[in-house]
């Protein structure tokens, strides 16, 4: 039985006299390279040149902030809980007088850390957060040269309260949740 | 002995009881769900309106059936009685109906609040809400109050189901605690903030069905669903000492009542046990306690099944009983 079409024999005849000068062999295969020379380049020159990616790829996370530079995230754990790779951890603290332009809610994250070695990327993250806090985005994470500096803490996380710096994710939802926020019943949600 | 028929189902029950107590005799799917009414408290019941049923047959003496839906936590089951709870559409209609009620000045804020993932009013309206509100007003809205060292307040998530007063009142001693004002604007509270102190005023916390009242040694420390349940107990001077630790590794975050399939906690435990030992090895360790399937707590707990256990396919029931 045979799983290819493409299998050769290998014999061990004598070479010929001209296949013994190695010459036309080498040409061959310097004709290949040569051929390549001149062919349109695969690669890009990365981080120079970036590849174009979709509005909606899944790379790096971010922690929005709303209109009022106040910290979305609540700490609700769901994020967390859908997370196929356990990538997720975090540490709820409690919102005291004064911090109100700090954080949206009663709770905050303390601390917010997601292992972007364990990441798949998936975006149930996303999905499953309810105060539309967490986004993935366009961004690729950066190589880094230890495990640790993998684990991303709030530093890298939550978006600049910059209202310039800030990152648009508005492609990432569509119509009908553009729709839904709308809803007067449902101010909770904005 | 009263002969009674909920949903198709015949019973026997002594005279005096309940139609709800006689559904949850036979059990399943049957039986209406509670939001005040407290088997364990006397006088509770009567105020939330989700148990309502319909009674299509009054007795065997009188079968005219009773013209509007009815209590059942506080209708006694009279001879030959016949109820229908989810066979008959208007009892589910009218159910819906009384959760966007209970809703209506409850806040949304499940991803806050403490008791997501355990709360009675959000496995309701899971079950019988709708999925969108139709209320524009603004919600009522109080601040947060300490009642007591261990416990919060949170009079916004309240759906004054007397439970907790009716808690205070009969199994502690001494009133300090009760429902101010009226209708609309009726709150619980104690006497100008006064502290409930009591050895079993932690209890308040398990009867709650919201999040209103809540543990503030546990507040905002983790999600139910992260922790594992275990079945505890310890030689207690005050109380029965068994208890539920919510544990990750070593580490007890809470320690609850053991609450039984209808939300009720099968022994009130004292303050000690709840708010002061949060140490493993001041408790016994029997084992996990059995989440249902159906609640969040359970997900990400696997168990292991017996060998040759099988699961019915039809039922998705464990036909052997799995050992942990």
């Amino acid at each position: 039985m045979t799983l290819t079409n493409r299998t050769k024999v290998v014999s061990n005849k004598q070479m010929t006299f001209v296949e013994s000068l190695y010459l036309p062999a080498i040409f061959a295969g310097m004709w290949i390279t040569i051929k390549h020379v001149f062919r349109k380049k695969i690669t890009i020159k990365y981080p120079e040149q970036k590849r174009e990616i979709a509005d909606i790829y899944r790379g790096q996370h971010i922690l929005k902030r709303d209109e009022q530079g106040r910290e979305r995230c609540t700490a609700c754990g769901l994020c967390a809980l859908a997370c196929p790779a356990e990538a997720i951890t975090m540490i709820a603290a409690e919102r005291i007088a004064g911090e109100e332009k700090l954080y949206r809610e009663e709770k905050y994250a303390k601390v917010y850390e997601i292992n972007m070695l364990r990441c798949i990327y998936c975006g149930l993250c996303e999905s499953a957060c309810p105060k539309e806090a967490i986004f993935l985005t366009q961004k690729i994470v950066d190589a880094e040269y230890t495990r640790e500096a993998f684990i991303y803490g709030k530093d890298k996380l939550v978006e600049p309260i910059d209202m310039d710096k800030r990152i648009d994710v508005s492609k990432r939802q569509t119509d009908k949740v553009l729709k839904f926020k709308q809803l007067k019943h449902e101010r909770h949600n904005i | 002995m009263l002969k009674i028929t909920i949903d198709g189902h015949t019973t026997e029950v002594e005279e005096g009881t309940t139609i709800l107590e006689a559904a949850r005799k036979i059990g399943g799917e049957i039986v209406p769900p509670t939001m005040c009414y407290y088997s364990k408290l006397k006088g509770s019941g009567g105020k939330c309106r989700t148990c309502l049923v319909k009674v299509s047959k009054g007795s065997e003496n009188d079968p005219r059936p009773m013209p509007k839906l009815v209590a059942s936590c506080s209708t006694p089951v009279q001879d030959g009685m016949e109820v229908q709870n989810i066979t008959s559409p208007e009892v589910l209609e009218t159910r819906k109906a009384i959760v966007e009620f209970l809703l209506i000045n409850h806040p949304l804020d499940c991803p806050v609040c403490d008791q997501a993932g355990e709360c009675d009013l959000q496995d309701l309206s899971y079950a019988h809400g709708v999925d969108t509100s139709r209320f524009e007003e603004q919600k009522r809205e109080f601040d947060v109050i300490d009642i007591g060292a261990n416990i919060k307040l949170h009079m916004n998530r309240c759906i004054l189901c007397y439970r907790c007063v009716y808690t205070v009142n009969q199994i502690t001693n001494g009133r300090i605690h009760g429902v101010l004002y009226r209708g609309d604007a009726s709150e619980i509270s104690t006497f100008i903030q006064n502290a409930i102190e009591n050895d079993f005023s932690g209890n308040v916390i398990d009867v709650c069905p919201v999040g209103a009242l809540t543990d503030k040694t546990f507040r905002f420390k983790n999600r139910v669903w992260f922790l594992k349940t275990m079945d505890i107990h310890r030689n207690c001077p005050t109380c029965a000492g068994r208890a539920v630790a919510w544990m990750n590794g070593n580490e007890i975050y809470r320690v609850t009542g053991r609450k039984d399939e209808f939300g009720e906690v099968e022994e009130f435990i004292c303050n000690e046990c709840r708010f002061a030992k949060k140490d493993v090895n001041d408790w016994i360790i029997e084992g996990p306690r059995k989440i249902k399937r159906t609640s969040i707590i359970s997900v990400n707990h696997y168990e292991k099944l017996k060998q040759g256990a099988i699961i019915n396919p039809v039922d998705k029931k464990i036909e052997k009983p799995s050992e942990i």
